[in-house]
């Protein structure tokens, strides 16, 4: 069984926010909500991190940012992209400086609506993400145990949610 | 010799287990006082266990071997200790694996691990001095450094040594990573210093470096229990209640405070040594 489910950790990057979301994530750690009780930790670094949590668009100036803390982040891992303008870029879409939602930049496993997406929210979309997460385990496992075997790694029998479109059909 | 082989088994065996369940105890209890529910009491373990899943990153691979050496020596100390070996030797073998540590730190270049490397120097510079004051105060009580010999004390150490014994607790503070004295890392989210000491550890390495302080913790509460060994049932008893005392009082300690400067670490603790620690060290002389 694997225990990353059980223990993810997450860094919360603001891309260009307009803060109404990252102030819904803050939430998520107050006793309210209490997300420890699930294990996760706001790390705050790429490299202890598990689940990369995006709030904003991706502007000019922090796409580099995004795609470095990515890097950063050791296998497995996956991306939630929380609030419409990490979805797509929302309301600053049409900005002269933005790109577009965080998946123009990096894969996004997990997409959250919202304007600004609620807590309750943000908490079923990590937990989502976690199913991803495990999945990934398993297929770094069998690439691993392929790897020291000498084979080839086993075809892949897991759905990846790699295609923006289908993952949003999932979330509507 | 079967005595000190069987301590040294338990001891491998038993340390993580206690110790991981303590800091499950300690995120709970926090949890609690901050009005949440908390994470499961296994939690450490499940953390150190997905840890062992992550991919392997590295900054270079010396790094590994400085927090392996960081993690055997950590080991020897509390076998050495457990094994009734001299305090002294134990002190510096425990000194020696937060070397490695702060070496292991500064090798990666980082500019938060170097910064964290830095603050563990001046925290080891802060709680030294009380530790050997503590090894100095057993052997003047005692006669010897054994931990075994000290254990078949008639009474009490901690009647003489009360005011080593306070000095000692207060330094665990440090030990412990607890505020106001988590200067060099950590196990909050947050500080300035994104992880401090452990930014670049990652997966199984920073497993070992979380291992480490389950067998570090059970080291120190094991001094702890020292000062009321009496080669008795009732010391025993009384010496493990204390432990668990001591370690829900950093708790409360770690929870009352914000994090305060470095200068504040240094100087309250070497106040501590001198005022507690060397009065005891006198009274100690004059009563013979």
């Amino acid at each position: 069984m694997s225990y990353i489910t059980k223990s993810p950790w997450i860094i919360h990057y603001d891309g260009s926010s307009c803060n109404g979301c990252d102030i819904e994530v803050l939430a998520c750690l107050t006793p309210m909500y209490d997300v420890e009780r699930f294990g996760i930790i706001n790390t705050g670094n790429p490299k202890h991190a598990d689940v990369f949590l995006v709030t904003g668009s991706v502007n000019e100036q922090n796409k580099n940012v995004v795609k470095q803390i990515y890097e950063q982040m050791p296998e497995p891992k996956v991306v939630v992209a929380v609030g419409i303008c990490a979805n797509n870029g929302g309301i600053f879409k049409e900005c002269y400086n933005i790109q577009g939602g965080v998946d123009t930049v990096i894969p996004v496993d997990c997409y959250v609506p919202g304007c600004a997406a609620r807590p309750e929210a943000i908490i079923d979309g990590v937990v989502k993400g976690l199913g991803i997460l495990a999945e990934k385990r398993e297929k770094l496992r069998q690439e691993q145990l392929a790897a020291k075997s000498g084979a080839k790694a086993a075809p892949q029998a897991m759905p990846v949610l790699d295609d923006p479109a289908e993952a949003k059909e999932e979330e509507a | 010799m079967v005595k000190m082989i069987i301590c040294v088994v338990a001891y491998l065996i038993l340390a993580p287990l206690i110790g991981g369940l303590l800091a499950g105890i300690d995120r709970k209890i926090s949890a609690r006082m901050q009005g949440r529910v908390g994470p499961s009491i296994l939690q450490p373990f499940y953390d150190v266990l997905k840890l062992l899943e992550k991919e392997k990153i590295t900054v270079n691979r010396v790094q590994d071997f400085y927090i392996a050496c960081f993690f055997l020596f950590v080991i020897v100390t509390g076998c050495m200790f457990f094994a009734g070996q001299s305090l002294l030797m134990v002190m510096f073998t425990l000194t020696l694996a937060s070397v490695f540590l702060i070496v292991a730190a500064f090798s990666s270049n980082s500019p938060y691990a170097q910064v964290g490397a830095e603050r563990e120097m001046l925290q080891m510079m802060a709680y030294e001095p009380m530790v050997l004051i503590a090894c100095v105060g057993f052997y003047m009580y005692t006669g010897s450094f054994d931990v075994y010999d000290i254990m078949e004390t008639p009474h009490m150490p901690v009647v003489y040594l009360c005011g080593i014994f306070v000095g000692f607790v207060f330094i665990l503070t440090i030990k412990f990573r607890k505020a106001p004295f988590d200067l060099s890392m950590s196990h909050h989210a947050h500080q300035e210093l994104v992880g401090g000491l452990k930014t670049e550890f990652s997966g199984s390495t920073l497993a070992m470096v979380e291992a480490a302080h389950w067998y570090e913790n059970v080291f120190l509460l094991g001094m702890v229990f020292l000062f009321f060994s009496n080669g008795e049932i009732s010391g025993i008893i009384v010496g493990l209640v204390v432990c668990l005392a001591a370690y829900f009082l950093e708790i409360l300690i770690g929870n009352s405070f914000a994090r305060m400067k470095w200068q504040v670490a240094l100087n309250s603790s070497w106040l501590v040594a001198l005022i507690l620690g060397g009065c005891n060290l006198f009274a100690l002389i004059f009563i013979g």
